[in-house]
């Protein structure tokens, strides 16, 4: 299907003007800004009825197939939702790990019966999903994952532990990363990966506090777990590949399909404003050289990610390493941002010591915690140090570390 | 692109992607960087052989307009002959000649745009005498003058970094006439009565002279336009930010390959010294920048030349280029060791590109500075 230009500006002042009118009005206390920061049943709630009201306003998996829940629509569509999204910064799709992960993976490789029981309620947030990858002795070796699946009959029974699971308390399934071989001739090849339910006997989930100080992820125990076979995605023995194709949903090299964005993002436009804000020796921040210089630093920097998704585009000019843009998306832009909160608390003067809580931190000390915030992108989904080695690897061809 | 719900475009037709392609063909054939060495030792400017068939391909023509024998092409399709060009730092006349053409085309009377722009377009080189002993990047800071006498106009003062003067056909000179600056074009005979003394410069790869304009009388016909002298400059200052950005692209893009194939075949304790993360890590940074240096690049050539925006676009492709350039060029020289430290290694080459690409109407900070001029 193609749309005039007139169709899709239309559509466009459809959308702004629904947004306009229906973002929610502030809660009266500091929303997180991703999916991993759900540190209150508050914040929890308010965020999962403002996905439920996005979807069923027809703006979220717009372009999944309308059988189970989607809208069937272009992806076009949905991709100037999610731009005026950002745009109006509107509160993120709580239900990340289902709408950008899960929900692609099952579209891509579930069966018929996975997608009607799980698509449906990731799109209206009724199914909050989360994410048992990492483990607390194997952070970014993922091939490493240690978690026991034993089958017995027609059953597996799970043992060990997860950690870093965003959402855990509120998830009604995970996807799971697990050993179901310890004898397979290389570690890949003894995982398997499946889609479990979390309400069952022997998952226990306990919150982590973070270095903020406040709660968002979790800690999952499985102790004789038991979960049906027809939990397994991709087949059994097969749980690295089904991975590498979830991680690159996760790397921002493919899917996003089902729309919204997922992280509330700092923009330079903003620490620009606070620049003029600031406060230098009785001048504006923003009129100090060295300020300048740096902001437009990062102006460049961050015109330089919306560039380069353009170039992605056209072919012959990614034809040498056709693979760096999208694999190197996630290590450059998790870095800029944590750069880039921490010169905006440089800019705040004395104020930078305050912190959330402090009825005097600037913008209620969201530049404070956003900074240590910006850890979770630097190290999870592999550490930046990681990211390095596979780019160095795979896209560079260099002998592995 | 100040409109932040519309995602940025980079244009890109299939002409260029041709072009591209070409140019990348070409220049591995003509300019192969395991002749980098004897080209920059040889007695002339440049092979004009070679030269020629650049002509012949239709690329000095390019951006100049069909009614003057050119392509009618724009900047977008320089960029993509210029980026071959600097990978294999070829240090032809292109880039100069080109912006010389830019300038008739912007601000030439209309008898210089009919007897140059066709000579340009078949070959005729191509000289720029915009930059002064001050070191100043701001190309309306001149101390060179064009005074009124009884012959006509006399030239006077020092020009700079002027490539390729000895071999040039044309040469664009900016002095002070009348208070403000203006642009003269003098042909050979005119310019010849200076004098010319080669300068010996960080890219080894470029022909650069050192212009001394007394004695140098012109008529008032060889201006241009004086209202459109200002503009003239700007936009020259910004196609060579633009070309010179498009030339350091296809040096860092030349220089971490070349990095990268050393670290594939180079072991040491026992190990290729690719797998050393020490190592591995700054590649995979430099390729990074490339990556937003190449991006900055292929936006700033389908807008140059369009006001602010244009503007904006040139001296971030500038800034960007020069950063990813200077890293990758600079940890190629550590990364190839002791080898790093010899002439023979190309990693000095693309780090003397990289200065000299700097050197050349600003480094990133002046571009910066410019920036928040323009967008603070």
């Amino acid at each position: 299907m193609s749309l005039s230009k007139q169709e899709l500006d239309d559509f466009r002042a459809g959308v702004r003007a629904w947004f306009e009118e229906n973002k929610p009005a502030d809660p009266g206390f500091l929303l997180p800004q991703s999916f991993m920061e759900v540190g209150t049943d508050a914040q929890f709630y308010f965020l999962r009825d403002w996905q439920r009201k996005v979807y069923e306003a027809g703006y979220l998996g717009m372009a999944w197939p309308r059988e189970y829940g989607g809208g069937g629509k272009p992806q076009m569509l949905q991709d100037i939702v999610t731009r005026e999204m950002v745009r109006q910064k509107v509160p993120f799709m709580t239900n990340t790990i289902g709408l950008s992960w899960a929900g692609p993976l099952i579209l891509n490789m579930g069966t018929e019966e996975q997608k009607k029981a799980y698509i449906p309620g990731i799109l209206s947030a009724e199914d909050i999903w989360c994410q048992g990858f990492s483990e607390p002795d194997h952070g970014s070796d993922l091939g490493n994952a240690q978690l026991k699946a034993v089958r017995d009959g027609h059953e597996f029974v799970l043992n060990g532990s997860k950690i870093w699971t965003s959402l855990g308390a509120y998830a009604k399934y995970m996807i799971l990363l697990a050993r179901t071989n310890p004898h397979a001739n290389n570690k890949y090849e003894g995982l398997s990966f499946y889609l479990i339910p979390m309400r069952i006997a022997g998952i226990e989930v306990r919150p982590i506090r973070k270095l903020t100080g406040e709660y968002g992820f979790n800690q999952t125990f499985f102790r004789d777990a038991r979960v049906p076979e027809s939990c397994l995605i991709g087949g059994e023995g097969n749980g690295w590949q089904v991975a590498m194709a979830t991680l690159m949903f996760e790397r921002g090299a493919a899917g996003g399909q089902a729309g919204g964005h997922a992280m509330m993002s700092t923009e330079v436009s903003e620490v620009v404003a606070l620049a003029r804000a600031a406060k230098r020796g009785g001048r504006p921040a923003i009129e100090d050289p060295l300020v300048r210089d740096q902001l437009v630093r990062f102006i460049v920097e961050e015109r330089g990610f919306a560039l380069n998704s353009a170039r992605a585009k056209v072919k012959p000019l990614v034809s040498e390493y056709p693979l760096s843009i999208p694999m190197a998306g996630k290590l450059a832009m998790s870095e800029f941002q944590r750069r880039l909160n921490q010169f905006a608390l440089s800019l705040q003067g004395a104020n930078a010591a305050y912190y959330v809580g402090d009825a005097h931190a600037i913008d209620r000390g969201l530049w404070q915690r956003a900074y240590f915030n910006a850890f979770s992108a630097t190290i999870g989904g592999g550490t930046s140090e990681i990211q390095h080695n596979i780019i160095g690897e795979r896209v560079l061809g260099l002998a592995k570390s | 692109m100040a409109d932040s719900e519309k995602k940025p475009v980079i244009a890109f037709s299939d002409e260029q992607a041709q072009l591209l392609d070409i140019a990348a063909n070409f220049a591995r054939d003509k300019f192969p960087l395991s002749a980098a060495r004897a080209r920059i030792a040889a007695e002339a400017d440049l092979d004009k052989s070679v030269w020629a068939e650049m002509a012949a391909l239709g690329w000095l023509g390019v951006a100049i307009p069909e009614e003057f024998g050119g392509s009618g092409l724009s900047l977008a399709e320089v960029v993509t002959i210029a980026e071959p060009l600097g990978r294999h730092v070829a240090g032809t006349p292109f880039a100069s000649t080109t912006q010389l053409a830019q300038a008739l085309v912007k601000a030439g009377t209309p008898s210089q745009r009919r007897d140059y722009l066709p000579r340009l377009a078949e070959g005729a080189i191509g000289a720029l005498a915009l930059c002064e002993p001050s070191g100043d990047w701001n190309l309306t800071n001149l101390a060179a003058t064009a005074t009124k006498t009884a012959d006509g106009v006399a030239l006077s003062g020092v020009k700079t970094f002027v490539s390729d003067a000895a071999s040039a056909d044309l040469m664009l000179i900016s002095v002070v006439k009348d208070g403000a600056p203006a642009l003269a074009l003098l042909d050979r005979e005119a310019f010849g009565r200076g004098r010319i003394e080669r300068e010996t410069v960080i890219d080894e790869s470029r022909r650069s002279y050192r212009v001394m304009l007394d004695g140098m009388v012109v008529q008032d016909c060889y201006f241009l336009e004086a209202d459109q002298t200002a503009a003239a400059l700007k936009h020259l200052d910004e196609a060579a930010c633009l070309l010179l950005a498009a030339e350091m692209c296809g040096g860092a893009a030349g220089v971490i390959a070349t990095t990268v194939e050393y670290l594939k075949t180079r072991k040491q304790f026992g190990r290729l010294i690719g797998s050393y993360q020490a190592l591995k890590h700054p590649m995979v940074d430099a390729l990074v920048m490339l990556d937003a240096a190449r991006s900055h690049l292929y936006y700033a050539a389908g807008v140059v030349g369009d006001g602010a925006e244009g503007e904006i676009a040139v001296r971030m492709a500038k800034a960007a280029a020069g950063e990813a350039l200077a890293f990758a060029a600079d940890r190629a020289i550590q990364f190839h060791g002791g080898f790093g430290f010899t002439y023979d290694c190309d990693a000095q080459l693309y780090r003397r590109l990289g200065l000299w690409g700097e050197a050349r109407h600003g480094d990133a900070a002046w571009q910066r500075a410019r920036l928040a001029e323009l967008m603070l």
